[in-house]
């Protein structure tokens, strides 16, 4: 029930969001079901013995084996949760920005959300498809309409890139369900399915390519900074923060048990492609001058660390990896949530035409050195748990791939601390000269995530505690 | 039956009723009528109660696929009527005769989808193209249409040559033109007559679908035509002459698939590669939309190479969720001035309903799951995937629908991106409501196909 409720209350709440035309109104209409939605799934996970709540089945499609099946384990419910918890924050940090029709904007919003949801909740093949293209479209109209100067052009390149994946993860869903044993495209029966190491060798391509290019993995990248680029600052936090996990879950979910022996056969391969994206990806971010790119190019790098932890076939990657699918969200909507505040403030993202907010904003300054700092990992911070898993299992996988990848951390430390000296130290300038120091439900959301960071950090055992199940069952296939 | 019967006798009735009524516009009306009694025999004829039951010593035969996919198909004409009757009676001084030219159409489609004969089908395939080929040039003061029409008949008399001369060699080699007849003397000595005639006959049913290398009239007849019989012609008889593709070679070369299949597969790829890759580069929405329906032929030859199961479904959902898109944008495409696509700026601000009926026409055409097109390709391309064989073809057909995103997302980019001052196009309150109608049919056949499929074993 509570799977299907945190379905249910964006997608019937996002259409009604559609007739609500006064702008206070839907703000505030899209906030509080955002807050309703962290309430249930807040009661989700206060009731974890109640296995039935966490499970939805109804029929569907009969003839084609597919039903609306939900399931929410352990690792569900940590996206889940992320989704939930980020969707208030976007929304109380994006309060004072502009939108031509704000019913529709925020009506996408939501519908964005219940695809997201559906992603991470569906059991069964074909409705997995559904919630992934359906995460898509809105985003496709959000970014298109409410976008920047290259909007059009970088957002058709963005959603065709994404639909050639999805297309060839559902060829790859077709012709696995027809080697189930009862047609279906429940989650076990595609589980079950036997498969020749030939079969899962072209079958692991089929679904990789649509999960890297989500993620995105070097070298499927090349949408994503000009996406993030151009989007509105609110959708972009929905698109780094949740939607790129959605690539990282659906490894964890579909192609790791589904094809287990095409993983093996291709570990290296995947987890050469992420390093190198890690070290390419570091550079390039050095090199960036607009607030935007430079956090596009570093989350790259970030997600690059998780993708090659997912294949590293150990506990401590795979722990790593799950822990800071969780700890990344939040650390780039808390970056994002900085970038949005300094853009709307000054009109420029320009880290050359900034510098010297911090005298006459220090708490904005205060939260972005903590949020810049749980960003390279820090001791302490939520990151720095994941992280230092991630090199763990990288390191006992094949050392030279930590050590290379390693070289990423260092060079994250370069441009975010480069960041923050060029934007809040230094002199003033005519930009800068008027700054105001931000409000306060600007500041209860950045205190909302320096706190998530500093709890995480300290005391990440729940979280471990909730993705243990799945890291067991992955090492199970492997044995 | 009753549809080939009632449709030439409505036709007739048509005709004359241009010369006794006067009144023009009541030439949409007694259409439409005719449309709705067209649907409700067949309706008859679904739930077997047949009111000439013969098939005429097995030339036609009555199977539940046929009569629901013609179910389908005089559904769609209905819109049609619904939608673009108006459109119709303006293209010239001769309303009824146009629709009577339809209604004759319709009888050589009730042939086609019914055919258990090679005579029989040769006859509802002529009896299709006659009419259509007035039907282009039925603006007589249009230089552009009495060029496509023209071009359209020479292209077509050939083709059907072809077809008569394939028939002529399938009879040589099985002795017989009874299309069951044809499966049984495989392996005979006779069996290069048969491979012979299956070619030809491949060839010119690939004419008649528009696929390539057979599609070269296509755009010019598509876009020289009267919009309202483009429209027709890129809808209905398409998907038509499509049922009778598939019969043929599921009923009689379906145990010969290696001698077609390669070639079929090659069709296919090609028709794709041609009618996305094209489409991209139209700058008029009209054109973009003749090439659109090569790409979507395409998809359709997905059925025929697989025949089986799944593809008769597919096929079913593919004429229906293509019919339904395709007769939506053009409806609304009469009745602008301007078909590049710069026409389309800023639509969305001025008639934001239209604009979002457009965009899910558009999105099914793409294949984007909630609307119906999504099925469609879905099951044309699980049933190529069931014969196991061939799966780089699969691959290929889905970058190809990428593709097609690009062209599609033209449309929609100009309607709610850019700005514009959008053209005036004049809509009555009827014909927005049937365009929600319009929308609710796409989406529910998106979420639920089986609401049409089980019709297929219904009682």
């Amino acid at each position: 029930m509570i799977a299907l409720l945190l379905i249910l209350i964006p997608l019937i709440t996002g259409v009604i969001a559609f007739f609500i035309k006064d702008e206070k109104q839907v703000k505030t209409w899209s906030f509080v079901v955002a807050l309703a939605s962290l309430t249930v799934m807040t009661f989700g996970l206060l009731t974890p013995d109640n296995p039935d709540q966490k499970i939805f089945l109804a029929e569907w499609l009969p003839q084609l084996g597919s039903s609306f099946a939900l399931q929410m384990d352990g690792l569900s419910s940590v996206l889940c949760l992320l989704t939930v918890f980020s969707y208030p924050l976007i929304f109380a940090s994006t309060w004072k920005s502009k939108y031509a029709s704000p019913n529709i904007f925020y009506g996408l919003m939501l519908l964005t959300q219940a695809g997201l949801l559906g992603v991470f909740l569906a059991a069964d093949g074909l409705l997995f498809y559904f919630f992934w293209e359906l995460a898509l479209i809105p985003v496709y109209f959000l970014c298109s309409k409410w976008g920047g100067e290259k909007r059009i052009a970088v957002t058709i390149k963005f959603f065709i890139y994404t639909f050639v994946g999805s297309l060839l993860m559902l060829v790859g869903l077709i012709y696995l369900y027809y080697q189930t044993t009862d047609a279906s495209f429940s989650m076990q029966s595609l589980y079950e399915v036997k498969l020749t190491v030939n079969q899962q060798a072209w079958l692991f391509w089929l679904f990789f390519i649509a999960f890297a290019i989500k993620m995105p993995v070097f070298p499927f990248h090349t949408w994503q900074p000009d996406t993030y680029e151009q989007s509105p600052t609110a959708v972009t936090m929905v698109l780094s923060a949740l939607m790129v996990k959605m690539g990282l879950f659906a490894v964890v979910r579909w192609l790791i048990p589904l094809v287990p022996a095409g993983v093996i056969m291709f570990d290296h391969v995947v987890i050469s492609l992420s390093v190198i994206g890690m070290i390419y990806a570091s550079i390039l971010a050095m090199q960036q001058d607009d607030l935007k790119r430079l956090v596009a190019y570093s989350s790259i790098a970030h997600i690059g660390l998780m993708s090659a932890a997912l294949f590293v076939n150990n506990e401590s990657g795979l722990q790593g990896a799950m822990i800071q699918f969780f700890s990344h969200g939040v650390n780039v909507l808390g970056m994002w949530i900085v970038v949005e505040l300094i853009e709307r403030q000054f009109g420029t993202r320009k880290m050359s035409e900034l510098g010297g907010i911090a005298q006459k904003a220090p708490a904005l300054a205060i939260l972005l050195v903590i949020v810049a700092l749980a960003n390279v990992a820090l001791p302490l911070t939520n990151a720095f748990v994941g992280e230092f898993l991630m090199f763990n299992g990288l390191f006992k996988f094949n050392v030279w791939y930590a050590a290379i990848g390693g070289l990423s951390i260092i060079l994250s430390a370069v441009y975010t601390l480069r960041m923050i000296q060029k934007v809040f130290y230094g002199n003033e300038n005519e930009v800068t000269a008027k700054t105001v120091d931000i409000n306060w439900y600007e500041k209860a959301s950045l205190a909302v995530i320096v706190v998530a960071i500093f709890v995480m950090g300290v005391y990440p055992k729940p979280v471990f505690a909730l993705v243990q199940e799945t890291v067991t069952m992955i090492l199970g296939i492997f044995k | 039956m009753n549809l080939i019967l009632i449709s030439a006798l409505w036709g007739v009735v048509m005709m004359f009723s241009g010369l006794f009524i006067k009144n023009k516009s009541a030439a949409k009306t007694i259409a439409l009528v005719g449309a709705v009694v067209l649907l409700i025999v067949n309706l008859f004829d679904l739930a077997g109660k047949m009111i000439i039951d013969s098939n005429f010593n097995g030339m036609l035969q009555y199977d539940r696929f046929g009569l629901l996919f013609l179910t389908v198909i005089v559904f769609a004409l209905i819109i049609y009527f619904l939608l673009s009757g108006k459109d119709i009676e303006a293209v010239g001084n001769h309303p009824y005769e146009y629709f009577a030219l339809i209604f004759f159409v319709m009888c050589g489609v009730g042939l086609v989808a019914l055919f258990n004969n090679l005579l029989i089908l040769f006859l509802g395939i002529e009896i299709i193209s006659i009419p259509l080929y007035i039907l282009t040039g039925a603006d007589k003061k249009n230089l552009k249409g009495n060029e496509a029409a023209l071009k359209y008949f020479l292209m077509g008399a050939f083709s059907t040559g072809i077809m008569l001369m394939g028939i002529a060699f399938l009879y040589g080699g099985a002795a017989s033109f009874q299309v069951e007849k044809l499966n049984l003397t495989a392996g005979d000595n006779f069996m290069i007559f048969l491979v012979i005639g299956i070619v030809l006959i491949m060839i010119s049913m690939a004419f008649k679908v528009s696929a390539a290398p057979f599609h070269f009239w296509t755009p010019d007849v598509y876009d020289g035509a009267p919009t309202v019989f483009t429209s027709f012609m890129a809808t209905i008889v398409k998907a038509s002459v499509f049922i009778g593709f598939l019969n043929l070679f599921a009923n009689g070369f379906g145990t010969m698939t290696d001698k077609w299949q390669l070639t079929i597969a090659i069709i296919t790829a090609l028709t794709l590669f041609i009618g996305n890759i094209t489409a991209v580069y139209q700058q008029s929405v009209k054109r973009m939309l003749a090439y659109s329906s090569i790409a979507q032929a395409g998809f359709m030859l997905f059925a025929v190479f697989a025949i089986n199961d799944m593809a008769k479904q597919g096929l079913l959902l593919y004429a229906a969720a293509y019919c339904f898109a395709t007769i939506g944008i053009f409806a609304v495409l009469v009745k602008m001035k301007d078909y590049t696509i710069e026409g389309f700026n800023g639509l969305a601000k001025k008639e934001p309903l239209v604009a979002a009926v457009l965009t899910l026409c558009l999105l099914s055409l793409a294949g984007i799951p909630l609307t119906a097109g999504f099925f469609a390709k879905y099951f044309v391309l699980a049933a190529a995937i069931k014969t196991g064989t061939y799966l780089w073809l699969v691959i290929f057909a889905v970058l190809m629908a990428a593709v097609s995103v690009y062209y599609y997302f033209r449309v929609i980019q100009a309607m709610y991106f850019k700005e514009g001052e959008s053209q005036h196009i004049e809509m009555t309150t009827s014909f927005k409501a049937l365009l929600i109608l319009l929308a609710v049919l796409i989406i529910t056949l998106g979420v639920f196909p089986s609401l049409l499929l089980n019709w297929l074993t219904l009682y």
